[in-house]
């Protein structure tokens, strides 16, 4: 287990790392690569914790799609971010100050990964799902299960979430008239 | 992009793309029994496709998988998911009982319900995905 925790470590020692330079740089090209990174090493990390599924998702969307559409994104603008004068923003300090104090007081009401007494662990669903949704459905990932079966309604309104999403990125950005020089379908 | 430029570019993503595409289709298929589904099988697919038209050029991409066609796949994918959950209805369960597809063995109609919503979210998801990317890029190269 001990090897776990290293590579717990380094994985999380990159992502630290990665996020406080994607806040430094200026270069947004830079920035919009090193946020793939950080997917990335999020999609590892998503691995060790056997959230494989959910691993999956972030590393073609936030790794591959994301960035191409961050980098398409910057293409259309401005590369640079704008030169602000730094200023010592007091208020600013405090606000974090007090979210990141809170966030880590509720940390420690969450329980220990992996720990049996977790509601995850003792809750009565758990059971129904895990042991008997293969005789129910007949099928081995319970993952696909849930999402596809037993929370059909939740996925049924993601799908249209997306659908909804699209139409409105292709409503703001697709042009689907031609300028004149050319012709053809679009 | 030039036709002669980043030849290596051009050479490996033409020997991965139908490795990309067919992992694609596995993890469509395969997520009854691993991990994987319409969602992510959708993302390596558009994921696919952008690389395509990132290292060939989006004329080229889109005489692949051509824009109308992405607009009648986008609706078809959510219809399939509605349409399977009103078959349902129709044979007398409740929308989204997969069960009733197959009243003989519900087993058989739980694959066949969850093969095809999760087809439907693949669709819509894959060409989202390329649409999103394909209306991106368009604007970049022809203003």
């Amino acid at each position: 287990m001990s090897g776990f925790f290293y590579v717990d470590l380094v994985l999380f020692a990159i992502l630290t790392v990665t996020a406080i330079t994607i806040a430094q740089l200026r270069h947004l090209y830079a920035a919009a690569m090193l946020s793939g990174l950080f997917s990335l090493v999020c999609a590892s990390i998503f691995v060790l914790l056997d959230a494989v599924d959910v691993a999956f998702t972030e590393a073609a969307v936030g790794a591959g799609i994301t960035t191409v559409l961050f980098l398409s994104a910057l293409a259309l603008t401005n590369a640079r971010e704008r030169f602000t004068p730094r200023r010592l923003g007091l208020p600013a300090l405090i606000v974090v100050t007090i979210t990141g104090a809170t966030l880590i007081y509720a940390s420690q009401d969450l329980p220990v990964v992996g720990s049996l007494d977790s509601p995850v662990q003792t809750h009565p669903l758990k059971s129904v799902y895990l042991e008997e949704s293969v005789q129910e459905t007949g099928i081995p990932n319970v993952v696909t299960t849930v999402l596809a079966s037993y929370r059909g309604y939740d996925t049924m309104g993601e799908v249209a979430v997306i659908f909804t999403a699209g139409i409105g990125v292709l409503l703001l950005l697709a042009r689907t008239r031609k300028p004149r020089s050319e012709a053809g379908s679009s | 992009m030039m036709e002669n430029d980043h030849l290596v570019l051009r050479v490996v993503s033409k020997i991965m793309m139908p490795f990309i595409l067919l992992f694609a289709l596995y993890v469509q298929f395969h997520g009854d029994y691993g991990p994987g589904g319409g969602f992510q099988a959708g993302a390596i697919f558009a994921a696919g496709m952008i690389l395509y038209g990132l290292v060939f050029g989006l004329h080229r991409a889109r005489k692949v998988l051509p824009w109308k066609a992405l607009m009648f796949l986008i609706p078809l994918g959510l219809l399939i998911y509605i349409g399977v959950g009103v078959v349902s209805l129709l044979l007398g369960g409740r929308f989204l009982d997969y069960d009733t597809l197959n009243p003989h063995h519900p087993h058989a109609g739980q694959h066949l319900g969850i093969l095809l919503v999760e087809a439907g979210v693949g669709i819509t998801v894959a060409a989202v995905l390329t649409a999103v990317f394909y209306a991106f890029a368009g604007r970049g190269v022809k203003q």
